[in-house]
């Protein structure tokens, strides 16, 4: 047993506990918690890969900057606990379950069926996820796609701002 | 099997029953706020896929596709909380079943 395996199902059993803790608490802020939790272990599950950029990256966008505006909003709408619905036996449960099972069946028969033959990750695998090799790849095979997300940004900022502030009065 | 060393399969997996959770999440919640959380975590667990594959594969593409799947998650979310907020002024509600305005 080396430290990737017992790494990987630590931190894969923690992800699922903490997602199924985020679709299951009725009080917003315990879910947001959980996520964030969640993704504090995929961030070690990006470890486990070789992946420190990324690992890095997901703490500081997710954990912190995403996870911080749906707290803050949360606070702002100050919601309390959803209630339950009124019937004991709700038909959206049941079709939320068969749904999702047969998601489930249909996505791990894809991945699993036929055996993928890669049992180790790549020798060159820590060099790809190093910042220096991100940044080289980016900047020279990307970098009509990065400017691209740069006005997605700008986009997404003016219409933040649009549909959050109130209406002036005319 | 032997457990020297973790098989892609594993994480393959892994990310499948994230999003299994997620999906079902979105499903079965009437928070707003909630569904749009679900929503990232069935984003970061096909970031899961992908990190995965490029590192068994040793190809760097997987990487950039995530770096990408986050920037647009960022503005995804910016954005979704302010249709919330928005919601919320003129409905005073964050559950999705209580606004039927567009439905039949």
């Amino acid at each position: 047993m080396n430290i990737q395996i017992i790494a990987f199902f630590v931190l894969g059993l923690l992800a699922v506990a903490t997602g199924i803790l985020l679709v299951t608490r009725r009080n917003p802020v315990s879910a947001a918690v959980s996520l964030i939790m969640h993704f504090f272990a995929l961030a070690g599950l990006y470890l486990t890969l070789q992946a420190q950029f990324i690992a890095a990256v997901q703490i500081l966008v997710y954990a912190g900057a995403i996870m911080v505006l749906v707290v803050f909003v949360i606070m702002l709408l100050n919601l309390g606990k959803e209630d339950a619905l009124k019937e004991r036996f709700n038909p959206r449960t049941a079709l939320a379950i068969a749904l999702s099972s047969a998601l489930a069946l249909e996505v791990l028969l894809a991945f699993l069926s036929t055996p993928t033959g890669f049992n180790e990750i790549a020798p060159s695998a820590e060099k790809i996820g190093s910042p220096a090799e991100i940044g080289n790849v980016l900047f020279s095979g990307y970098i009509f796609p990065f400017e691209a997300i740069s006005l997605l940004l700008l986009a997404a900022v003016l219409g933040t701002i649009i549909l959050a502030k109130r209406k002036i009065e005319d | 099997m032997n457990l020297t060393s973790i098989s892609l399969e594993f994480y393959l997996a892994l990310s499948a029953i994230i999003f299994v959770i997620g999906a079902a999440g979105v499903i079965t919640r009437r928070n707003a706020i909630i569904i749009f959380m679900c929503i990232e975590m069935m984003l970061n667990a096909v970031n899961l896929t992908l990190v995965a594959f490029s590192a068994y594969l040793g190809d760097s593409a997987g990487q950039m596709f995530v770096f990408f799947v986050m920037a647009v998650a960022a503005a995804e979310a910016a954005v979704g909380l302010a249709i919330v907020l928005a919601l919320f002024r003129s409905r005073q509600t964050v559950y999705v079943d209580e606004v039927n305005l567009m439905k039949w």
